[in-house]
């Protein structure tokens, strides 16, 4: 599934990286608590998190995550935005809730990487 | 790379909006250097786990990188509180971490696990109300 395809799918807002769009993207992580991204997450290229603060962006950065998806309306701010950009991270936001989120991408084929 | 390479950075205690910004560094210049993929993972997971913990635990500290032909050594010293049982500390879920650190996305107790499992080698040396050294190695 590529990121554009994914944004539809969960009628998301593409807030950074639509040159991204073409990406294809198989395996995701969904957690709130970053440690567990980094202990569980080092497979996936994607990461949806209802978590909001800089440090969503790093640990996506450290762990190689092409697109991270913010749920339940999650805005972030122009800085993290920013260190997005610098990582060449895309991000999506989506009103959805986890749960619903991760079941709509699994339906389009989308898996974790367990 | 013959001769090797040092990295060092200050970490501030203060400000966690700014931790990680050492990890990222080196995880780019890792990169620039054209160490692969997963060696460079792996040592941007270890190291921004420590750089963390130096910020909620430690009040900051000094991160040191040392590149060789062989291995990457990092080396994180704080003169914070020390861990006064690192065996329990090492456990997988074990924090003091406060609730203000947890609603940051951080203090699952995952730290300590994760820096030994993505490390070939760790070891803490530590001194309660002195600070902590903790010393990882990946190798090339
Ligand atoms: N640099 C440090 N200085 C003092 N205590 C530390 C340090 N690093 C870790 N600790 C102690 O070890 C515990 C476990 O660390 P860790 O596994 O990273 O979990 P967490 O940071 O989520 O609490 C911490 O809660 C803290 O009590
Ligand atoms: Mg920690």
């Amino acid at each position: 599934m590529t990121i554009r395809e994914m944004q539809k799918v969960l009628d998301a807002k593409f807030l950074y990286g639509e040159e991204l769009e073409d990406l294809d993207v198989e395996f995701v992580f969904s957690a709130d608590m970053m440690s567990d991204v980094l202990a569980y997450g080092s497979k996936c290229s994607v990461l949806i998190t209802g978590l909001c603060n800089p440090q969503v962006v790093r640990t996506a950065e450290m762990l190689d995550i092409v697109c991270i998806i913010f749920v339940r309306g999650k805005m972030p701010d122009e800085n993290m935005l920013a260190l997005a950009m610098g990582k060449g991270i895309a991000v999506l936001a989506t009103d959805h809730y986890m749960f619903t989120t991760c079941g709509m991408l699994y339906e389009h084929g989308l898996r974790g990487g367990a | 790379m013959s001769g090797g390479l040092t990295f060092r950075y200050t970490i501030d205690g203060d400000d966690f909006t700014r931790a990680g910004e050492a990890s990222s560094s080196v995880k780019n210049k890792l990169k620039m250097l054209g160490l692969s993929a997963d060696v460079t993972r792996r040592v941007a997971i270890a190291m921004y786990e420590g750089e963390i913990n130096m910020v909620i635990h430690a009040d900051g500290g000094v991160i040191t990188v040392a590149v060789s032909d062989s291995e990457i050594t990092m080396v994180l010293a704080d003169t914070g509180p020390g861990i006064p049982d690192v065996e329990k500390a090492m456990r997988e879920g074990y924090s003091t971490a406060r609730e203000e650190v947890r609603s940051l996305g951080f203090g699952a107790g995952m730290g300590l696990p994760n820096m030994k499992r993505y490390t070939d080698e760790m070891q803490i040396d530590t001194v309660v109300g002195k600070g902590t050294t903790i010393t990882m190695k990946v190798r090339l």
